[in-house]
């Protein structure tokens, strides 16, 4: 079998604050998600010569 | 002109949705932003979701849990369902802010609404069937929580032929069905406009 670049073979790391908790992969996904969210806002789209029509 | 029902079905069709509409050359200039991407970055998941799913139900288990290439195929898959999720939900917060709702596209909403719920619902069933440890435990917690709810006279966790029959087929087709209906409607009723665009006040809020 091939090595895995990152051994997940084990169980996950949890990170607790009072009641809550959640597992480090999973706040990795939610922070990824709100960082693309983020980005698509404000980086600057390439514009092509398509873009040109304003419709309804 | 005919007045068979076919071509009344045609006519209706081909008034209804234009394939101007349907297949557009050009987009409204506001599309060109990044946030305008994860609609077509989701499809683009599903995709390679659907096919390497193919290929893991072709090849059966014993080839995903054993062989390279099948534990490739079977990695394929699980980071196919991490972007196809990623992709939708920053698609539904870009969505949400937009208020994508506004000029009669309250269908379109809707579809998508649906889709997200049974693509939960999808990806549940495919935990049941990884046959290994974890599906196992999986589905021995997901079977105390059915029953706590009194629902497990009708979905047992614990049947496997039951949960690959719905994620093979049952619940794709659903899902490639209500996909398929959000698109078309995103093609006629066009990609909503900017809350500030002048254009949202033409089609108003329904």
């Amino acid at each position: 079998m091939q090595l895995a670049l990152i051994n997940l073979n084990h169980p996950a790391h949890y990170i607790s604050f009072g009641p809550f908790a959640i597992s480090v992969g999973n706040l990795i996904v939610i922070l990824s998600m709100m960082a693309i969210f983020i980005l698509a806002l404000f980086l600057p789209f390439p514009h092509s010569q398509s873009g040109k029509k304003l419709k309804k | 002109m005919s007045g068979s029902w076919t071509g009344k079905v045609r006519r209706a069709t081909l008034e209804k949705y234009k394939p101007e509409d349907l297949l557009p050359e050009e987009q409204p200039a506001y599309v060109a932003s990044w946030i305008y991407i994860f609609g077509v970055a989701t499809i683009a998941a599903l995709v390679m979701l659907i096919a390497s799913g193919l290929v893991l139900t072709l090849q059966g288990p014993s080839w995903w849990h054993t062989s390279s290439v099948g534990h490739y195929v079977n990695s394929v898959h699980l980071w196919s369902v991490e972007l196809f999720f990623i992709f939708m939900v920053v698609h539904l917060w870009g969505k949400f802010w937009m208020a994508a709702w506004r000029g009669r596209r309250m269908a379109t909403w809707i579809t998508g609404v649906i889709a997200f719920v049974a693509s939960i619902i999808t990806a549940f069933t495919g935990y049941l069937i990884q046959t290994n440890f974890d599906s196992q435990w999986i589905a021995s917690e997901a079977k105390d929580g059915f029953n706590s709810i009194g629902v497990g006279a009708f979905f047992n966790a614990l049947n496997t032929g039951q949960a690959i029959l719905l994620h093979v087929s049952l619940l794709p087709l659903a899902l490639g069905v209500i996909v398929v209906w959000h698109i078309i409607l995103v093609r006629k009723k066009g990609v909503v406009p900017p809350i500030d665009n002048d254009a949202t006040i033409e089609g108003g809020w329904k």
